[in-house]
């Protein structure tokens, strides 16, 4: 290749070179434009943009259930995605205060596909289906709730109020929730 | 006698390379003393990053005749380094690599001259990397690796070409000339070849990524497995290891702490934080094995790093830019593994480059005139032969023309719909658009996100960046 560098070497000798170019989208970028063109959410899921149309790394999405414990509540989710997606999952929290067995106080998320079962050929809607299967299915085997799964566990008609108590703004046990209905 | 012992070339090993004929020369390849005078003078070689592999490879490519050697490398030296990256003592504690690497090597080696950058490889602009001939690579990521893929991959792509000073034999038409030939293979003179190795405790890798023509870091991203992540309730709830008590610590007691606070693996005080939490948690388990330094292994997913390990992969790199810059052998094609855990175990795989990959795929090629709108544009995909996309969202560097979905997307950009493609595109003669959408093969519908390049019909290819004298 040494004849190429010189002749190379040469032009940029002769020519102002202006930029060769602006910043090229990243490959994850353009996987993640992918996946929210395809976006089929059910009508309890809904997606916002704070940073604007074109930033599609950083998003909030929003369930409503419409069946089981949490039904009437809003639930906001932040997400994340990294520049490497799909190698590695979005960063999911979640923003509302909820009383659930798989959501703990600070917002972190039991789901498997999040962390241990993630794999690139996941997108964006499978977590968002899974998030909500958490609100319709609560799964007292996986807790990052102690309290919360063994109320579930033990005594549903109890959890049954415990989560109505916590959405409509109240104390469970030590910790007061803000209301989400 | 004296005379004579002096009168031995200092690159002798290298003349036995460059300047005779062999069997297994590659392609192009002139031995003689030209080739060793221009490799000094015309080849530049980028490093990227002055740690295990940097520290070596500088060493390599100096002793291996380039002259024009460049580093770039964003973290200061410590203690722990000091092990492998022989070129920093003790006295160098927190100090830049690159500065103190350039320094090294340039007081061993005379008339090699080493230009060190202390910054991030994203703080640099893209000019910075087409400056050089070949780009080697000693990180220790897959983000990192991936950036500067994307932006070595990105010059073969259509030039936005601003005032061309032309030498007055070369008439506009060599300006103009397209970034690919007719066959969509792209033009040499924008290749741009990277040596890329990793290492981990014994085992380590090299690849030559030769654009275009060998797959690229993103055609093969797909060879890495997944990262171990554990379940947040296992760490929560029914932690059985070390590193369970350890990641609870990192991942979930910090927070619950230090809310709002940034854990940062680099801080000493957050990391002793992170022990001794881990170790509290591991008592109350009766886990044993939490150790710091176990902890800075599992927070900062640190694999020990082995001198000889380092030395092996940066040889085979020196040699193998050595090779791309001079031709004197055919270059390693293209990924090799080294395994040294029992035994020393080496494997080459020719991998195949992906032609419909995002970043070094050529993409289809679309002519368009300059009036055509969006919509129109959109619908025209759907007839293409080559693509039959239907429902396409459209996006161009960074900016979404337009997404079919979620509805609030589709909301925010439909007025695009009827303004033109070109407008759109800042009135850019050529340039590369991405579109997803569906794809119906033989009553399949499967989902497909495509490349295309898109030309101007009837713009000028030298676009006068000010506005007296027009287009």
């Amino acid at each position: 290749m040494i004849r190429l560098f010189k002749v190379k070497e040469k032009q940029r000798a002769e020519n102002t070179h202006g930029t060769t170019g602006v910043k090229k989208q990243s490959a994850g970028e353009l996987r993640l434009h992918k996946d929210i063109g395809e976006l089929n959410l059910p009508k309890t899921c809904s997606i916002a943009f704070p940073n604007g149309k074109d930033d599609l790394m950083n998003f909030e999405v929003t369930i409503r259930p419409d069946e089981g414990y949490y039904v009437g509540g809003t639930f906001i989710f932040s997400f994340q995605v990294p520049p490497v997606y799909p190698h590695e999952p979005p960063k999911v929290k979640c923003k509302t205060k909820v009383y659930h067995p798989n959501i703990d106080l600070e917002g972190n998320v039991c789901l498997n596909i999040l962390r241990e079962d993630w794999k690139p050929v996941l997108n964006v809607n499978t977590i968002i289906y899974g998030l909500f299967h958490l609100f319709t299915q609560p799964n007292y085997e996986d807790p990052l709730n102690h309290d919360a799964a063994a109320v579930l566990r033990d005594n549903p008609k109890m959890f049954e109020s415990n989560v109505r108590r916590a959405m409509v703004g109240g104390y469970v046990g030590q910790t007061l929730f803000p209301r989400c209905l | 006698m004296a005379d004579s012992m002096a009168q031995v070339s200092r690159s002798r090993d290298l003349d036995k390379l460059l300047l005779r004929h062999g069997h297994l020369v590659g392609p192009n390849f002139e031995p003689g003393p030209d080739l060793r005078d221009d490799l000094r003078e015309y080849a530049s070689v980028l490093v990227v990053g002055a740690g295990g592999l940097g520290c070596e490879l500088l060493k390599d490519l100096a002793l291996s005749g380039f002259r024009n050697l460049e580093v770039i490398d964003m973290d200061r030296i410590e203690v722990s380094n000091l092990n492998r990256q022989f070129l920093f003592r003790l006295g160098d504690v927190g100090k830049p690599k690159a500065e103190v690497a350039a320094k090294r090597v340039m007081e061993r080696v005379a008339g090699v001259n080493i230009v060190p950058h202390f910054c991030r490889i994203e703080d640099k602009e893209l000019d910075f990397y087409n400056d050089f001939s070949i780009i080697v690579l000693g990180l220790d990521s897959i983000e990192a690796r991936s950036y500067i893929n994307t932006v070595a991959c990105g010059f073969l792509g259509p030039l936005i070409p601003h005032r061309v000073r032309l030498k007055r034999h070369m008439t506009t038409w060599q300006a103009l000339r397209p970034k690919y030939n007719s066959d969509d293979n792209p033009r040499e003179e924008t290749i741009k070849p990277m040596v890329d190795g990793g290492t981990e405790g014994f085992k380590g890798h090299v690849r030559v990524i030769v654009p275009g023509v060998t797959p690229c870091f993103e055609c093969t991203i797909w060879l890495f497995p997944p990262q171990v992540k554990f379940p947040l309730c296992t760490l929560a709830e029914t932690p059985r290891t070390a590193a369970h008590c350890i990641e609870y610590a990192h991942l979930i007691k910090w927070d619950e702490v230090h809310s709002g606070k940034t854990f940062d693996p680099d801080n000493p005080e957050h990391m002793q934080w992170v022990y001794s939490e881990a170790v509290k948690r591991a008592e109350l388990f009766g886990i044993p094995g939490v150790t710091y330094s176990l902890t800075q292994g599992v927070v900062k997913n640190i694999i020990p790093a082995i001198a000889s390990t380092n030395a092996i992969i940066s040889a085979a790199c020196a040699l193998e830019t050595l090779k791309i810059a001079s031709a004197c052998s055919k270059t390693l094609s293209n990924y090799l593994t080294y395994n040294g855990v029992e035994g020393l175990h080496t494997k080459v795989t020719e991998f195949v480059k992906d032609k419909d990959c995002l970043v070094c795929g050529p993409g289809v090629l679309m002519e368009m005139a300059t009036l055509v709108t969006l919509r129109e544009f959109i619908s025209l995909l759907e007839d293409h032969p080559k693509l039959l996309l239907s429902r396409a969202s459209v996006t161009h560097r960074g900016k979404n023309l337009y997404m079919q979905a979620p509805p609030v997307l589709e909301e925010m950009t439909r007025s695009n719909l009827d303004l033109p493609l070109f407008d759109l595109m800042d009135k850019v003669p050529k340039d590369v658009v991405h579109v997803t959408g569906t794809t119906s093969k033989s009553d399949k519908k499967a989902s497909s996100l495509r490349k295309l390049r898109i030309v101007f019909k009837g713009v000028d290819g030298v676009t006068d960046m000010d506005t007296a004298g027009g287009a």
